[in-house]
């Protein structure tokens, strides 16, 4: 028989271990849609304090007058083929910048060589080439989504040299061939998908393959919509990266009582239909080419190169850095300048 | 004595010589075992255990499901490569899945779905076999057989996830996996895939049966144990002789809501509500995929969604307008 004070002590613990799960209240609720819908944003203020804190902008230097007919960074440095056209001084600016925003521990010779800063010797001047001209591709052709804003290396790196939210493959064996236990690539805590059991890897159809997005019916009666529930569990897994990326609820972009029609959705939801689309685009023209430019030790389990998602750049924020606007002191990786 | 019913938890505990049931016709087998009393268990129920009958419906129902908690067990065990830790730890996401689709009602291979339509088989055939033990024995006691027919709607729900609606849809891939995250996400992935099961009337049915069932539940266990100290537990008889803990019992709620049911009806509402809740879920479910396919849409043809007044700005699906990127 237990004593009072150990029943109590016992009824305690379970409190404590049924309640650590828990986020303590209160948190706020911000209305945006039409009231009784329920089209609300939950805040955690202690979350947000964290997460303000963590996607702070860092100071920047506004451009240098460029000198009329000054000398350009292709016509005094050699070997220069994406930003040649830019002066002198404000390339010597931007060269700092990027090293202060991608390798600030390793310096210049993260990317040059330290006997000359031209050659093309280590993979990291490949790369970061191939991403200046993708920075200048998205700012320049990708407006739908990151609008006058921009982004900057900054967006992704925050001073790492491989930017924290990237994704592999998951390169789990194929549980299909062996006689039992397969998983089916779901139903394992997957912080891909918010630790829920949905598939884990939501990228490889739709943000690397264009495989359909949209399962839900579009007449009231069938009609021939053969589109299962194990494909809606996909766009659920891409769904619930989409918001855990950003930090927000399902109902950002959609009146939850009906996920589809466009008329009764956000107009963030046109913003994040381009940004699935700017995505896609990124990983198949720009990082995928890539792969046989990193070394092994950069590659995923299965060799595959490191891919981008929504949290890459958003990182917890609606928009990444909270919408600093960043980009408006380096026009330069705002658009490639045709050259001369 | 009465005062002790009083309290909420039971206080009586009747020791009494073991009751080894009525006599059994030909053709039955005898229970098994000498009965024994547990003064714990008799906090909760009755203290007598056995004799047990389980017959050979029994014996046959207890080995299917063990042969389907088997099936299910060492696959998910499989699933984390045979670590005990990692089973317990992720107990809750793993699952035995469904075939893919694409296999539609074929025979899949064993490990893309042939274990789940192996456990789903003897698994349902232990609840069949159950099912006739129960109806059985109530027939052997001389008792109608009501619970082994609410008994069986729960089974219809079940036959409608699991069998007749993947048999409608021409998929085993429709069916609902076996695990405890997995087949909750299967439950939302289905609204959402059919326009949100909300505004499916026969989902609102069974709502308002499974809350109405919960509530008819307390009300009635509430009623009773308030006016046990007159004998108000001695429901059956006073159906037919009222007395004085039924006469109050019914004048409470013909005070506090306008409305009493009887000692008969009570349980006759209780009944049909819980039986008519997996009954019309049941409905629901089968409708959804093979008559409609989007229940917000339907909800709106059938003026049950209101149209809200805009608050957004007005936008357009983007994939239909010109000059976007595909």
């Amino acid at each position: 028989m237990m004593t009072p004070l150990s029943a109590k002590v016992a009824a305690c613990l379970l409190l404590v271990s049924v309640l650590t799960g828990c986020e303590r209240p209160p948190v706020d609720t911000v209305q945006r849609g039409y009231r009784g819908t329920a089209m609300v944003e939950v805040y955690n203020p202690r979350t947000l304090a964290t997460q303000t804190a963590l996607n702070q902008a860092p100071e920047s230097q506004a451009p240098v007058a460029a000198v009329a007919g000054g000398p350009t960074a292709g016509q005094v440095y050699q070997n220069v083929k994406v930003l040649g056209n830019l002066d002198v001084a404000n390339f010597a600016r931007l060269m700092v910048a990027i090293t202060a925003w991608v390798a600030p521990e390793q310096g210049c010779t993260y990317c040059h060589a330290a006997d000359n800063f031209a050659t093309d010797d280590k993979y990291t001047k490949i790369v970061s080439r191939r991403m200046i001209e993708m920075t200048q591709s998205i700012n320049s052709g990708w407006k739908p989504h990151v609008a006058e804003t921009g982004v900057t290396c900054y967006t992704c790196h925050r001073g790492q040299p491989v930017p924290a939210q990237v994704w592999f493959f998951p390169g789990e064996p194929n549980q299909a061939r062996g006689m039992l236990g397969n998983k089916a690539g779901q139903n394992r805590p997957a912080t891909s998908v918010k630790l829920a059991s949905l598939p884990n890897d939501p990228f490889t159809p739709f943000l690397l393959q264009d495989a359909p997005i949209r399962v839900i019916g579009e007449t009231a009666l069938q009609t021939g919509n053969r589109t299962s529930i194990k494909q809606t569990e996909f766009t659920y897994g891409l769904m619930t990266h989409m918001s855990d990326a950003l930090g927000v609820n399902c109902t950002y972009c959609h009146n939850s009582r009906s996920f589809s029609p466009w008329d009764q959705s956000t107009p963030q939801r046109v913003t994040a239909w381009h940004g699935i689309r700017m995505t896609r685009e990124l990983n198949n023209d720009y990082l995928l080419p890539l792969t046989a430019t990193f070394p092994a030790q950069r590659l995923g389990v299965t060799g595959d190169v490191a891919k981008v998602n929504c949290a890459t750049c958003h990182q917890g924020a609606f928009k990444p850095l909270y919408g600093a606007p960043m980009l408006k002191d380096y026009p330069e990786l705002a658009a490639a300048k045709p050259a001369p | 004595m009465a005062a002790e019913y009083q309290n909420l938890f039971t206080r009586v505990q009747v020791h009494a010589p073991s009751y080894p049931g009525i006599p059994l016709e030909r053709g039955n087998k005898e229970r098994e075992g000498p009965p024994i009393h547990v003064h714990l268990l008799g906090r909760l129920g009755d203290a007598q255990i056995g004799p047990i009958y389980l017959g050979w419906f029994g014996l046959a129902s207890l080995l299917c499901f063990v042969i389907a908690f088997e099936i299910i067990g060492l696959n998910m065990f499989a699933s984390v490569n045979w670590d005990p830790v990692q089973f317990v730890r992720q107990l809750f996401w793993l699952a035995l899945e469904p075939p893919p689709p694409s296999y539609g009602l074929s025979i899949p291979p064993l490990n893309e779905g042939g274990w789940w339509l192996m456990a789903g088989f003897f698994l349902t055939a232990s609840l069949l076999l159950w099912w006739v033990r129960m109806y059985r024995r109530a027939r052997a006691l001389g008792m109608g057989t009501h619970v082994a027919w609410a008994f069986a709607a729960a089974i219809w729900l079940y036959l409608v996830l699991g069998f007749i609606r993947p048999l409608l849809m021409g998929s085993w891939g429709e069916a609902v996996p076996f695990g405890i995250f997995p087949h909750l996400d299967w439950t939302a992935a289905f609204s959402i895939r059919y326009g949100n099961l909300f505004y499916n009337p026969f989902h609102m049915l069974s709502i308002a049966f499974l809350y109405g069932a919960t509530l008819l539940f307390a009300m009635h266990g509430a009623t009773i144990l308030a006016v046990s100290r007159f004998g108000g537990e001695r429901e059956i008889e006073q159906i037919v002789d009222r007395g004085t803990a039924s006469e109050r019992a019914a004048l409470f709620w013909r005070w506090t809501m306008g409305f009493n049911a009887t000692m008969e009806s009570i349980h006759r509402w209780a009944w049909w509500f819980a039986v008519l809740c997996p009954l019309t879920g049941g409905i629901g479910i089968l409708l959804t995929g093979t008559v409609v396919d989007n229940w917000y849409l339907w909800g709106v043809k059938h003026h049950i969604a209101p149209a809200y007044p805009a608050v957004f700005q007005p936008i357009a699906d983007p994939s239909l307008l010109q000059g976007v990127k595909p």
